[in-house]
């Protein structure tokens, strides 16, 4: 069906997009690339070449990189634990025959269209608030003293916020995956005796392996860029200073580009190993 | 007796369901409710829940604060004009990948895909400096092209999967009956893509609406949208629950609205069609 010319003329239809992201991705890349082999501090003046590998070294052996893996594997490895055993259970639990179901759908799925800013100030503000938050009065008529989360339990909180944006997308991807499971091999199933563990062992739970590990991939994939939720709650203090918020801080705030450019290429091959993986399970996905 | 246990069961599941449903929807609603509230009802102890005085000040301050229509304005630019140009650029190519698939198409969908997954924060430095350079940091036509070349990959790959849905089939027949290239594109593939692109550009406008990191590390006054907006509230000065739980409710209404309708291409568009 396809001619020589329909061919060619495909190739110049994509030609736009693959230019635009090639130019996109390489252009940026390899600047910063460049910038990480430098002594370049914009505010000094300074753009010496030459450095070698001499920011890698400084950026891999100063504390903060040890304590922003730390704080990055804590919010990713908090959050997906959180996300992944909640929406299973979520998912199981909107695929019963219930009153409303299509509301309680809405209801749950509600916190992923809420823009990262607004979540982490209205918790932030509205519920952790030590003196004005919601906990802080519901821990008062409790006769507890109130805590000041974002200070005292810094990371849990931030797990908490970011938790409530993703449980919705763990939840709607799992449910959408439970749904097309065969009733009637459940049905089978409980006719043979199968109480409801080992109905979920041994169907439900296989049957969503697939689905897990991309709601896993892709959510580690947004998770080790979390900005904003970092920048109006805490700006990185109190342990909660990422990978991504360390190489920020490092390019922007404290205008070390050289150094800052050596962690930005650490935290792309950081990325790109967690993707490779991604891309497997999705590439499959293409054969079928 | 067996439909009284099924009764009960269900009576169960929907109470346990709609417990956690409205637990997960609390802060929003709560967020809606204060935005009602004065200022010193907003942080009453005990929290009042609907017993209190409606008001719509909050609104009208926040709305007279000159700047936050154009807040306003510039997400919409921002969502509507990548979205648009996104669109362009995509449609030919998922379109030319679906139908006219080579023996690298897969390999092309798979790169496209990785350039996704850069962090952003790798490239921030040298993005910055290009915009400085050419004199348009800040400007909302740079903002435009970064959120649509960071959409630009989910664009392809969920349009590709809507395309890839159309039977070859229908062309075939069309051919058949004589139909020239320029019939078949406009009577006969158009209309079968329609919704397919709708949906795409639902759920873009979302992810471009809601986009927090290049929106807060790259605008300062004339390109930001409410994602910058609304953290401007982050230093709080004396009261003021009630006005940043008015400019929340405004600024997550419309997305809200438009998510609701888009749960099904959610799911497509994020999984890059792994999940259907």
């Amino acid at each position: 069906m396809a001619t020589q010319h329909s061919r060619s003329a495909a190739r110049l239809m994509m030609s736009p997009a693959v230019f635009l992201l090639l130019v996109w991705m390489l252009v940026p890349l390899i600047m910063t690339l460049w910038f990480s082999t430098l002594d370049y501090r914009p505010m000094r003046g300074t753009f010496d070449c030459c450095e070698g590998l001499g920011n890698y070294s400084r950026f891999v052996t100063s504390s903060a990189f040890l304590d922003s893996i730390v704080a990055t594997l804590q919010l990713v490895g908090g959050v997906l634990v959180i996300t992944v055993v909640g929406g299973v259970l979520l998912a199981i639990l909107l695929d019963q025959p219930i009153w409303g179901q299509g509301v309680v759908r809405i209801l749950v799925i509600a916190p992923f269209f809420v823009m990262p800013t607004v979540s982490a100030l209205v918790w932030k503000n509205m519920f952790m608030n030590p003196v004005n938050g919601l906990f802080a009065h519901l821990f008062k008529g409790l006769g507890l003293q109130p805590v000041d989360w974002l200070s005292q339990y810094p990371m849990f909180s931030i797990i908490l916020i970011v938790s409530w944006q993703w449980l919705p997308f763990a939840t709607l991807i799992l449910l959408t995956a439970i749904q097309s499971l065969d009733s009637e091999q459940l049905e089978a199933a409980e006719m043979d005796g199968a109480g409801p563990l080992s109905r979920f062992g041994h169907i439900i739970l296989p049957h969503l392996a697939r689905s897990i590990t991309v709601v896993v991939l892709i959510q580690t994939i947004f998770l080790l860029s979390i900005f904003a939720e970092i920048y109006v709650t805490t700006s990185g203090a109190f342990g909660t200073r990422t990978l991504t918020y360390l190489v920020y801080q490092r390019v922007i705030e404290s205008q070390n580009v050289g150094l800052g450019s050596a962690g930005g290429i650490i935290a792309v091959i950081l990325a790109n190993i967690v993707a490779l993986v991604l891309m497997r399970v999705v590439g499959k996905n293409l054969d079928a | 007796m067996a439909r009284a246990v099924t009764t009960q069961r269900k009576i169960a599941f929907t109470a346990l369901a709609w417990i956690i449903g409205l637990a997960i929807f609390f802060p929003i609603l709560w967020t809606i409710l204060t935005s009602f509230k004065t200022e010193a009802t907003a942080i009453a102890d005990p929290p009042v829940f609907f017993n209190f005085d409606w008001t719509l000040e909050n609104y009208t301050v926040v709305q007279e604060r000159s700047d936050y229509m154009r807040y306003l304005w510039n997400s919409v630019v921002l969502a509507v004009g990548s979205t648009i140009f996104g669109i362009i650029i995509a449609v030919p190519a998922a379109w030319s990948m679906a139908f006219v698939p080579g023996k690298r198409t897969k390999d092309v969908l798979m790169w496209m895909l990785s350039t996704k997954m850069l962090p952003a924060v790798g490239v921030l430095y040298p993005i910055r400096l290009i915009l400085i350079e050419l004199g348009i940091l800040d400007s909302k036509g740079a903002l435009i092209f970064i959120l649509m070349m960071i959409n630009l990959p989910i664009i392809i790959w969920m349009l590709y999967t809507y395309f890839r849905e159309i039977p070859g089939e229908i062309l075939e027949a069309a051919r058949m009956d004589g139909a020239t290239l320029k019939d078949e594109i406009l009577y006969v593939l158009t209309p079968m893509a329609i919704p397919g692109i709708a949906s795409t550009v639902l759920l873009n406008i979302i992810l471009a609406w809601n986009e927090a990191f290049w929106t807060l590390t790259l605008t300062t006054v004339d390109a930001a949208p409410l994602t910058a907006f609304i953290a401007s509230y982050s230093s709080p000065e004396g009261l003021f629950y009630a006005k940043l739980s008015a400019a929340s409710t405004m600024a997550i209404a419309p997305i809200l609205i438009l998510g609701w309708f888009s749960q099904k291409q959610l799911v497509r568009g994020l999984t890059f069609g792994a999940v259907k």
